[in-house]
């Protein structure tokens, strides 16, 4: 028996025009082109999507779990970025 | 902080725990387990319809089926993408499938003798399944969790079809209601038995409450199983096969019989009705396709090549 040597895809769908395309799961592809007509198959059978991408999973660059806190730390303290942290009276019209 | 506790934390706060998150061997394991199971009862599960696909009465409920059995595939798809998330490799699953080193649900080991066979497996079969999977959709693994959200919309179709075409059937011919009984007669009990062991008998219940990859025991949501089916056998006019059958105002729930455990044991060791043929079909397709997989392999290098 051979086993399957056919590579990893990532597949994100756009659900209609006007949104972000959305990571929906993976599946195994012998190329792009196949990759793309089996997500279809298997993700978009009810009119999920209107656009897909497909990316191999080995291409995909990502931060460590492990790491997370420090690698997220530069933005805890800057309170400062969020519009929460300006005290403006409350009759202060559209702000 | 050390890994353990920040894992326990994190299911004890109902966080979900993401792909390359520490976690306990002994997690792994038993999500790859049970995804693996799961993922080999949909493919499996497509063999007893299957059957009726080239029988069925009419267009549309050829169309249907077809769709409902394609269904199947994808949601063995789902599963086994999120079972590779924890290092699982996907053909390994499958030989281990059909060397019968990991099991399937018991319920596909039962053969669809009638047409009514189809319906009663979407109300029935799909029914329990939706009951088992519903709290899925909340399990501790995310991508098991976001597997399961998407199964349990599809499942929906495919007990409404199931019951549909019922009712269709017992507003025929008189032969018709009774085939439609006959079969909720055979489909009844095994599909009770979907549910597992009872709770002093699950070995795997107690562990994987605490990591809140189970949300509910078996006993729990073979109860609610049983309290919804009620009151849609009487709709539809069937006899459900248990003398037992009542409701208890006390419990505020029906009492039922006593499964045959034997029987579940026997069907669960191998020896049901269908074990050998459902096992040899698989093994045929898959080294059926062994072809189309080196042709397409071959076709990307040589494509990847040219470039």
């Amino acid at each position: 028996m051979t086993k399957s040597s056919w590579p990893l895809y990532e597949v994100f769908v756009r659900g209609k025009r006007g949104l972000n395309h959305v990571h929906v799961g993976s599946l195994h592809a012998p190329d792009d082109e196949m990759a793309l007509r089996n997500a279809r198959d298997l993700y978009t059978r009810r009119n999920e999507g209107v656009s897909i991408w497909v990316v191999k999973a080995e291409a995909i660059t990502a931060s460590s779990p492990d790491e997370k806190d420090p690698f997220f730390a530069p933005s805890g303290d800057k309170v400062y970025r969020h519009p929460t942290f300006y005290a403006i009276p409350e009759d202060v019209p559209h702000l | 902080m050390d890994l353990e506790r920040q894992f326990e934390q994190t299911v004890a706060a109902d966080h979900r725990v993401e792909p390359r998150d520490w976690m306990p061997d002994g997690y792994r394991a038993t999500l790859i387990r049970q995804i693996a199971q799961h993922a080999h009862s949909e493919i499996i599960g497509m063999q007893p319809e299957g059957n009726w696909i080239s029988r069925a009465p009419s267009l549309r409920r050829k169309a249907v089926l077809l769709a409902k059995v394609q269904d199947e595939a994808g949601h063995g798809l789902y599963l086994y993408a999120a079972a590779e998330t924890l290092g699982a490799d996907r053909a390994e699953l499958t030989e281990k499938l059909i060397e019968g080193r990991q099991k399937y649900s018991s319920i596909f080991n039962y053969p669809t003798l009638t047409y009514a066979d189809v319906g009663v497996i979407g109300w029935l079969v799909d029914g329990a399944a939706i009951c088992n999977q519903v709290p899925l959709c909340r399990t501790s693994y995310g991508p098991y969790a976001r597997a399961m959200i998407r199964v349990c919309k599809e499942e929906s179709f495919h007990q409404r079809q199931g019951y549909e075409l019922l009712m269709t059937m017992m507003s025929g011919t008189r032969q018709q209601r009774e085939m439609v009984q006959d079969s909720v007669n055979r489909w009844w009990w095994p599909s009770l038995m979907m549910f597992g062991p009872s709770d002093a008998e699950s070995s795997n219940t107690e562990q994987s409450m605490v990591w809140r990859i189970k949300r509910h025991t078996n006993d729990e949501l073979r109860q609610r199983f049983v309290d919804m089916s009620v009151p849609q056998a009487e709709k539809l006019g069937v006899t459900l096969p248990d003398p037992a059958l009542v409701w208890n105002p006390d419990r505020g729930h029906h009492d039922f019989g006593e499964i045959d455990w034997t029987e579940f044991w026997q069907v669960v060791k191998g020896e049901g009705p269908c074990n050998a043929e459902r096992i040899a079909h698989r093994r045929k397709a898959h080294e059926d396709g062994a072809w189309v997989r080196e042709a397409a392999t071959a076709y990307a290098r040589k494509k990847e090549q040219a470039a």
